[in-house]
């Protein structure tokens, strides 16, 4: 029954998005029926006026949010508002980037994650992360799973984990038949199955979502979509979408963000709105954010 | 539903989809471009029927089992000895020396250039090593010569001849080393960014993310890399002849001299063999079976290129 809604919905997503008026994104909440207090008590990441930037350039400012413990956070907003710059500083990805640096305070369980002496590889292995483009390695499916385990010498059953996170992430039965096969074999709907299989096989407790479906059809959407509902009952989720549809259906809170220009002319990204789902969708404080479920810009 | 109407067919002259132009600029340009690709093949043709023609009135004096397993190479001697096996045996070496330097450092650079350097240090490496490619090879035997034997290898190994195939493999090696990085490189830095964020997410450190992601996804330019290495280092002329001697040996010995293929056949060109005599015709039979190994290591290549190839999406 829970398939057959979220298929619905999921085609529905993919009709004009210019088109789509508040109450047909309020009418897709509510699917995993939940309940979310107002205040958040469990605190996985809590920010504090973090700001992000590449070398002089400033792309978010002013962010200060809790993330909560096993709930499904998404993160939407127009292009160029830095939800997804926002995302890669909580597992310490823009550190790759030359020049990038995160001010203000971003904590994860209270410790602080741009402490000196954290590891920003021990970050990682705890705070997984699953990207736009379905980023399979070009090795068998095995491979792909055994993969975090084996970089971070984790002393387990291999087969055994390797079968309990295909089957975590939706996909065993799929491709218990062809685990020596290339990953590349697959679809591309499985292939972001397979890298969420890939991410909870390090056994990290949060899971970044960048676009996770950006690039996958309704059908294929719709089982990432249910997957995410069954692993945020062990998981932290955190989504960035442009989606909304995606954003109500999925997710238990919603934070807005914009991108703003300051007085100098800068484009910078700021957290405009933050609460419940449902609230967020249906009684928005902010004309913004109304203006943007509504579909008036972005 | 509207009605619409028929478009009527204006006259013929009127029809402005009917303006014949002549362009006649895309036929000139199409035709030198396609003169272009067709001099190198036309170029191959030559070289093989050129390799081919002598080489046939050769094996109509010698045969072929003569040539490929007797071990004595005398073709300017009184009396004449065609078995090509210590000039087989001295590009062997001299290749295997060659590519053991070549390919772990020019694989080594490539890895430092394309995951650890800074971008600033890549700019400035990278066409560095490209203009080494660059000098010539002559510049590469002297050094061989003068350099590698005299002050590198006679202070540490005292009985080495003047003329030694490990001067002349380590210096080839050396000059191979821009080739094999260069074209590494390239191939490492086409791997998509999204393979190497995917393996730092999961907690891999840069040499994981190197030596399990990047190089197992860039395989199959990097076996060409390594075959382009090879080929050029069999294929070496300049520096065989001035730092190998040019003594025919059938060794495994890399303290001797030895000649190898192409050095044979840049003497014996040079020197004063008459045209037509089976001497003069054993240049193009050695040619002709050089052109052949390196026929087969490209061969084999573009079959490993194709077989490890990854489609990256």
């Amino acid at each position: 029954m829970k398939q057959m809604r979220d298929s619905e919905a999921a085609k529905q997503s993919s009709s004009d998005m210019s088109t789509t008026g508040r109450m047909d994104v309020a009418a897709s909440l509510g699917s995993h029926g939940r309940e979310i207090p107002e205040t958040i008590s469990n605190v996985v990441f809590g920010l504090d006026n973090v700001q992000v930037f590449y070398g002089d350039f400033q792309a978010v400012r002013d962010v200060s949010m809790q993330i909560g413990r096993n709930e499904i956070t998404a993160f939407i907003g127009p292009s160029g508002c830095g939800k997804s710059t926002l995302l890669r500083s909580f597992n310490r990805m823009n550190d790759l980037i030359p020049g990038a640096r995160v001010a203000g305070s971003l904590t994860y369980h209270g410790y602080d994650v741009y402490a000196p002496n954290v590891d920003p590889i021990e970050v990682r292995r705890r705070i997984g992360m699953v990207f736009q483009k379905p980023n399979v390695f070009p090795k068998s499916i095995y491979e792909n799973v055994a993969y975090g385990p084996k970089v971070n010498k984790m002393k387990v059953n291999m087969d055994d984990l390797v079968e309990e996170c295909l089957t975590r992430a939706a996909l065993w039965d799929e491709v218990k038949d062809d685990l020596k096969k290339s990953a590349y074999a697959l679809s591309g709907g499985q292939q972001q199955r397979l890298v969420i299989a890939r991410c909870i096989a390090v056994k990290p407790d949060v899971i970044l979502m960048d676009e996770p479906c950006a690039s996958l059809d309704p059908i294929a959407t719709a089982k990432v979509e249910d997957l995410m509902q069954e692993l945020a009952n062990d998981y932290t989720i955190v989504i960035v979408t442009h989606n909304m549809q995606q954003a109500a259906r999925v997710s238990d809170r919603t934070a807005f963000f914009t991108a703003d220009v300051d007085s100098a002319g800068v484009r910078h990204g700021r957290l405009v709105e933050y609460g419940p789902t449902r609230s967020i969708f249906t009684a928005p404080n902010d004309p913004r954010t109304e203006d943007y479920i509504s579909g008036r810009f972005g | 539903m509207s009605t619409l109407a028929q478009a009527t067919p204006a006259a013929a002259d009127d029809n402005p989809l009917r303006q014949v132009k002549a362009r006649n600029g895309e036929k000139v340009i199409k035709a030198l471009l396609a003169t272009a690709a067709a001099v190198s093949v036309a170029t191959t043709f030559g070289i093989v029927i050129s390799l081919l023609v002598p080489s046939i009135t050769f094996f109509s004096e010698i045969s072929i089992t003569e040539f490929l397993f007797t071990t004595t190479w005398t073709p300017l001697f009184a009396n004449p000895q065609y078995g090509v096996l210590p000039l087989i045996a001295g590009t062997f070496v001299i290749t295997i020396i060659a590519i053991s330097v070549a390919i772990p450092l020019g694989l080594g650079s490539a890895v430092y250039l394309s995951e650890f350097a800074s971008s600033k240090v890549r700019r400035t490496v990278k066409p560095v090593l490209e203009v080494l490619e660059g000098v010539p090879t002559v510049v590469y035997g002297f050094f061989a010569l003068e350099f590698m034997t005299q002050l590198i290898l006679r202070p540490i190994f005292p009985g080495i001849q003047v003329f030694n195939a490990l001067s002349a493999g380590l210096v080839m090696g050396i000059m191979i080393i821009p080739t094999v990085a260069s074209l590494a490189e390239d191939a490492m830095s086409a791997v998509p960014g999204g393979l190497r964020d995917g393996a730092y997410a999961l907690g891999a450190t840069k040499r994981q993310t190197a030596l399990r992601v990047v190089i197992p996804a860039a395989l199959s330019g990097i076996v060409a890399a390594f075959v382009l290495g090879i080929s050029r280092a069999i294929g070496e002329t300049m520096v065989v002849t001035v730092a190998a001697g040019l003594m025919p040996n059938l060794t495994l010995n890399p303290f001797e001299g030895m000649q190898t293929m192409t050095s044979y056949i840049a003497a014996a060109a040079s020197g004063d063999v008459s045209t037509g005599s089976i001497e003069y015709q054993s240049i193009f039979a050695v040619g002709l079976l050089l052109f052949v190994i390196t026929f087969a290591m490209n061969a084999l290549s573009i079959r490993l290129v194709r077989k490890y190839r990854q489609t990256y999406q």
